[in-house]
């Protein structure tokens, strides 16, 4: 059978306009206790959506239907979410409703962008420009030192299977509970991926470039510049990745070890304590936003910095 | 025979030569680089508070100071090794001053999650190589999760699995098992889908079935990609342990011994802590590494 467009999106459509209409009923809305009627609909509500989702998923062609597939999806796991906590009437410590949530957000809003403030401007940013830059210019500074590198680096792919932001503690007390301790962390946590990524990328020229450059007379600044640092872009833009992540899991974590009354980290914690479930929640959407937000710029970056390699070409 | 293991012999000098003595001479920068953090560190707090006020010192005396300070702002490296020695050798192994007592509990719950989370990647990525709809619907959530802090919903899922009764090891091996799970996941979806189509169209004309073809085709050639992933997982799975013993009830684990060193100020405690920590996390990825090598052992390089 040979989905068509049409039919699949009458069909998507149509799951989502019946989806609209339940949320409309009282068992909905909290307003009244789950009638029979209402199981039964909501049964066949999960029939529709896991077959709109199907036919969505067998569509050939355009990247476009892939992203609208994981859309579509992840519109109807929040749907359900809502729907089931609410007429399952389960407590908010164990699961908030998702409109509780965005209400969450509403309202704390000063408060989390205080947070975003102290954790993603001040510590992850700052200490994640810090490490990576440290991390590339000593890089090219051993270049030149093949005993220097072969010393350092067994030990710097080693540390990747340390838990490095145990270092917290100790960083709160040389630097202090605000933001300087949580950079300490994320530039300790940044600096190896970012040195290995950028030896390895500094290797990385093809013999026939390094031999023509050779024959140009070039001199390893020359070839430096234009031919080895260029060709360590993908490998220097991977670890970037890496590292915006890891900075914010090390911000994050290293506010749990004692932080000022401000932070993601901070909030994440005192406030699961305190039960108070949705603006935990909302904390971490900020937190997740921001990972994928910093991710996709990163992305971006790198396909106007290196749009001649083959590896960001073919996308 | 003899002259093969003397050329083996040499080769391994010359390996040694090659490697070994640059990382010696890293570890010695290091050990030196600690001892001055340590003497430039403490010298403030030694002239204020451990050497005579009058000024009747000479720079001997501080620098012995400086080594054997109570509170250390750096302890020096002989404290933390003689105070890591002394936890595993002066207290019986069920003593909470133990160190391996620690890294008992810390290593139960990472290797619960580990095996946890490893099981259910290893199943949902077979479940997603098989079903177009999961490939399309759920796989691009779990690649957009490596962008996110997914460590930041550990104190949820304490508060979650505590309110619904769960306590001890349960809670901290869920966390260290989801976050084995996503790296496991995605790179097995990834070592599912290498083999070449001539390969799979092989297999297509044996007239194999899906599963002999999972189980003699595609799970072999996953293995590459499935080991790296689970070194990352098992190091991620160490970290998310050690987080989920921090809330309230901090009594027993590496990560709460991180936490009860901090609140007291015992910085030597805090430092064989984390030596200890790191121990771990190198023991435990070495043993996958180990694994790795014993079954990928007959595979050619490519």
């Amino acid at each position: 059978m040979k989905p068509s467009t049409r039919m699949t999106t009458g069909l998507v459509l149509g799951a989502l306009v019946a989806g609209t209409l339940l949320m409309q009923t009282a068992a909905a809305t909290g307003e009244a206790p789950p009638t029979a009627w209402f199981w039964l609909a909501a049964i066949m509500l999960a029939g529709l959506a896991v077959q709109s989702i199907r036919r969505m998923a067998a569509l050939d062609g355009a990247r476009l239907y892939g992203l609208l597939t994981a859309a579509l999806f992840g519109v109807w796991v929040v749907y359900f979410w809502q729907l089931l906590v609410v007429a399952f009437e389960v407590p908010r410590v164990l699961l908030p409703p998702p409109s509780l949530i965005a209400q969450s957000i509403g309202t704390h809003w000063p408060t989390l962008w205080g947070d975003f403030v102290q954790t993603v401007l001040k510590a992850v940013l700052i200490g994640w420009t810090l490490g990576s830059g440290l991390g590339f210019a000593v890089a090219v500074a051993i270049d030149r030192l093949p005993f220097l590198q072969r010393g350092l680096l067994p030990l710097a792919s080693l540390t990747s299977t340390i838990p490095l932001v145990a270092v917290a503690p100790i960083a709160v007390m040389w630097f202090g509970f605000d933001w300087q301790s949580k950079a300490a962390v994320v530039v300790l946590m940044t600096f190896f991926p970012m040195l290995t990524s950028t030896l390895a990328g500094l290797k990385a020229s093809g013999k026939l470039e390094r031999e023509l450059m050779y024959s140009y007379a070039a001199s390893y600044s020359r070839t430096l510049l234009a031919l080895r640092l260029p060709a360590a872009l993908p490998f220097m833009f991977g670890a970037l990745k890496v590292n915006a992540t890891l900075a914010l899991i090390g911000a994050i974590v290293a506010e749990f070890f004692g932080s000022p009354t401000a932070g993601l980290g901070f909030r994440i914690s005192t406030e699961a304590s305190r039960m108070h479930m949705p603006l935990v929640w909302a904390a971490i959407v900020v937190a997740a936003v921001t990972g994928s937000v910093a991710y996709a710029v990163l992305v971006q970056i790198e396909r106007r910095a290196a749009f001649w390699h083959p590896s960001v070409r073919g996308r | 025979m003899g002259t093969m293991t003397d050329t083996a012999f040499k080769r391994g000098v010359a390996e040694f030569r090659r490697q070994g003595v640059p990382v010696a001479a890293m570890l010695l920068l290091v050990l030196l680089a600690w001892y001055g953090g340590t003497w430039a560190l403490n010298a403030p707090g030694a002239i204020e508070r451990v050497l005579p006020p009058d000024g009747a010192w000479t720079w001997q005396d501080l620098l012995a100071a400086t080594m054997d300070m109570q509170r250390p702002v750096l302890p020096a490296p002989h404290q933390v090794a003689l105070d890591f020695w002394s936890s595993l050798v002066d207290w019986p192994l069920d003593s909470p001053r133990n160190l391996m007592y620690h890294v008992a509990v810390t290593a139960e719950s990472t290797l619960w999650g580990f095996v946890m989370g490893t099981i259910l990647g290893l199943v949902l990525s077979v479940c997603i190589v098989h079903s177009r709809t999961l490939d399309r619907a759920l796989l691009p959530w779990i690649v957009a999760s490596q962008t996110v802090p997914v460590l930041a919903i550990a104190p949820i899922v304490l508060v979650i699995l505590g309110s619904l009764g769960f306590s001890g090891v349960a809670p901290k091996a869920v966390i260290a098992m989801y976050l084995c799970f996503f790296p496991v996941t995605v790179a097995m979806v990834q070592g599912l889908r290498s083999p070449q189509v001539i390969e799979t169209e092989m297999m297509h004309t044996y007239a194999a079935s899906r599963w002999q073809a999972l189980w003699l085709l595609r799970l072999p050639s996953a293995l590459p990609f499935l080991f790296p992933a689970l070194r990352v997982g098992i190091a991620a799975g160490l970290v998310g342990a050690m987080v989920a013993e921090l809330p309230t009830g901090a009594v027993a684990g590496l990560g709460a011994r991180l936490l009860t060193g901090s609140y007291y100020g015992n910085t030597i405690q805090i430092w064989s802590a984390l030596v200890m920590s790191a121990l771990l996390g190198l023991a435990l990825t070495s043993v996958v590494a180990l694994v790795e090598r014993a079954m990928l052992r007959h595979r050619h390089q490519p």
